[in-house]
């Protein structure tokens, strides 16, 4: 029987940190810890004497972890960021998935694609929840922009809304832009006339 | 000409400004590429970014080439080191506590003699002191290791800890460090938050320390010559205008813009001018030189400061002493065959004695105007690279 495996966990949001742990408890294999407040952060890290630590890819405080990749760290174990090797291929994928994993010297890598792939899978939902979040918010201001720009025409050439509307979808084809475009330059252009 | 868009990752920081420059003012486009321009949220990330292909060139601190090839840190990628974008502009400051313990002894802030910041600093300490970095491989890390262990300060009387400097000010204020080492803006911002007062310029040290360089990969840089010659050429031409005195408003307040630092251009000014300001008292010293982007073959990577970083690198970490197949990280030989066509003034030689010119000294390249300016440490040692001792 091999020793459970100690994950940590770098994340500051409550939220995201309960999904991915109950989602790496699911594996069976592991004791899974998160810090959520990055004071000290190298002594906490080494507290644990983790076997792999997940971190977010976009958070600054990935440079803290690179201390602990060099023997004079603070770790006794010095971890290596997880790119070399046979798990080459999984690197790539978790960061393409937003995470940063590092893991200690000489663990196998079979005992660490599990945990791996359940944490890829989960900031890559994470990632694609955050993208549809930003598409939808960039759909609404897009909205906006055309509203007021038809209000614009409707008022300075007499047009109802549906005529207001087909002109800019015209000029935006005729322009080869978005509509969005072209009503974000009249917005801007009635602003300077204004 | 193809137009070809060149993904570039870059930090936030004002050093990044020959990149930004580069992009905004047209210099990019003078050579037919377009700079996509990549903020990256960590040292760590950038590199992995440059590493794994995500862009192909990036704003990289200048020891990192070096320490990768030495085999030091994560991923072994074989960068190359193709020009340098910025000489000097760190900063050293103290919290509070320190502040008030080196006022209550008199020390004056004179923003200039190291040795003496040292020992005002080792009567001031009751312990260990503790500085923050922005990354374990940085010109940050090495100028604070030169300067404790030729002053009374001593290597063993401090600690170096890795502190994302967006964070720097947090750190001092909850007396996780108790000092500091970062480029600007992160001295300014912590000064202006009240939680410290600046020490020395990086300057103060070493006159004459690449700081920044435009990093590739290898193999890049091998295969891509047109496109890595037009890249060279743009940002040399973009550090020769932020090297004019009248550029440096508008310098300032591109940097500024919220895509970019998204902070105020006074703040960004004081690298700029080289007119800091100490502390929440106003105090403020002009520190010339405090960062440059051109004159004096800046940007040329010279061999002998990738040496001196080697050696540095490999006594800190305690590895062999071969150091030649880490300097040649810097790749002098691209930049000159790249900039053989411009009206740059090339220096003749691609070594130097680090250290060794104590006033601006006329020095043998290609158009006979090069002038050298002082790079002493600030203990007068010389580094031979021939030699390194």
């Amino acid at each position: 029987m091999q020793n459970r495996l100690t994950v940590v966990v770098v994340e500051e949001d409550r939220d995201r940190a309960t999904g991915i742990v109950d989602a790496l408890m699911k594996t069976g294999d592991c004791d899974v810890y998160v810090i959520g407040n990055y004071t000290s952060l190298a002594r906490k890290i080494a507290e644990h004497a983790p076997d792999i630590v997940l971190i977010d890819i976009d958070n600054p405080t990935r440079d803290t972890m690179e201390e602990l990749t060099l023997a004079s760290g603070p770790l006794d174990r010095p971890v290596a960021m997880f790119v070399s090797g046979a798990a080459g291929g999984l690197a790539r994928e978790a960061i393409e998935a937003g995470v940063s994993a590092y893991v200690v010297d000489g663990l196998a890598p079979e005992r660490v694609k599990p945990v791996m792939d359940t944490a890829i899978a989960r900031f890559s939902m994470v990632r694609q929840m955050r993208n549809e979040l930003a598409e939808t918010r960039r759909a609404l201001e897009e909205r906006k922009v055309i509203d007021r720009a038809k209000g614009l025409l409707m008022k300075a050439k007499g047009l109802d809304e549906d005529a207001a509307y087909a002109l800019l979808r015209k000029t935006a084809m005729d322009q080869g832009r978005k509509v969005a475009d072209v009503a974000e330059a009249l917005v801007t252009a009635a602003g300077l006339l204004g | 000409m193809r137009r070809v868009t060149i993904p570039v990752a870059y930090m936030p920081l004002v050093d990044a400004a020959p990149l930004i420059v580069a992009h905004e003012l047209g210099f990019a486009e003078a050579e037919a590429i377009g700079l996509e321009l990549v903020p990256a949220p960590s040292w760590s990330s950038l590199r992995d970014m440059l590493g794994f292909g995500r862009v192909d060139a990036a704003h990289m601190l200048s020891p990192v080439p070096v320490a990768m090839k030495m085999g030091l840190g994560g991923m072994g990628t074989s960068l190359a080191a193709v020009c340098v974008l910025s000489v000097n502009g760190n900063v050293i400051g103290v919290g509070r506590p320190l502040e008030d313990r080196l006022r209550a002894a008199e020390y004056g802030f004179d923003f200039e003699d190291a040795a003496a910041a040292a020992t005002a600093l080792k009567r001031a300490s009751t312990g260990k002191l503790v500085f923050g970095v922005p990354f374990p491989f940085s010109m940050h890390v090495e100028l604070l290791r030169y300067w404790a262990e030729r002053t009374e300060l001593g290597l063993d009387s401090i600690e170096i800890r890795t502190v994302p400097p967006p964070l720097m000010a947090d750190a001092l204020e909850a007396g996780d460090i108790d000092a500091f080492c970062v480029g600007e803006p992160w001295g300014s911002v912590a000064v202006d938050r009240g939680v410290g007062a600046l020490l020395l310029p990086g300057r103060a040290i070493w006159q004459g320390a690449p700081e920044k360089v435009l990093a590739t990969r290898t193999d890049w840089a091998e295969t891509e010559p047109d496109l890595l010659g037009r890249l060279i050429r743009a940002v040399w031409q973009a550090s020769r205008w932020l090297a004019k005195p009248d550029s440096r408003i508008t310098a300032a307040q591109i940097l500024s813009r919220e895509e970019y630092l998204d902070l105020p251009l006074e703040l960004i000014d004081r690298a700029l001018s080289g007119r800091m300001i100490l502390s929440r008292k106003g105090e403020q010293r002009d520190c010339d030189g405090f960062l440059r982007f051109q004159g004096s073959a800046a940007t040329f990577p010279w061999r002998s400061q990738s040496k001196w970083l080697a050696h540095r690198l490999a006594a800190a970490h305690g590895m062999a002493a071969d150091t030649d197949a880490a300097a040649a990280v810097f790749r002098s030989d691209l930049y000159r065959q790249h900039m053989a066509q411009t009206d740059a003034d090339l220096p003749g030689a691609s070594a130097k004695l680090e250290g060794a010119i104590l006033h601006p000294t006329a020095v043998a390249s290609s158009r006979g105007e090069l002038n050298l300016l002082p790079d002493r440490f600030f203990d007068g040692a010389v580094f031979d690279p021939d030699d390194p001792g």
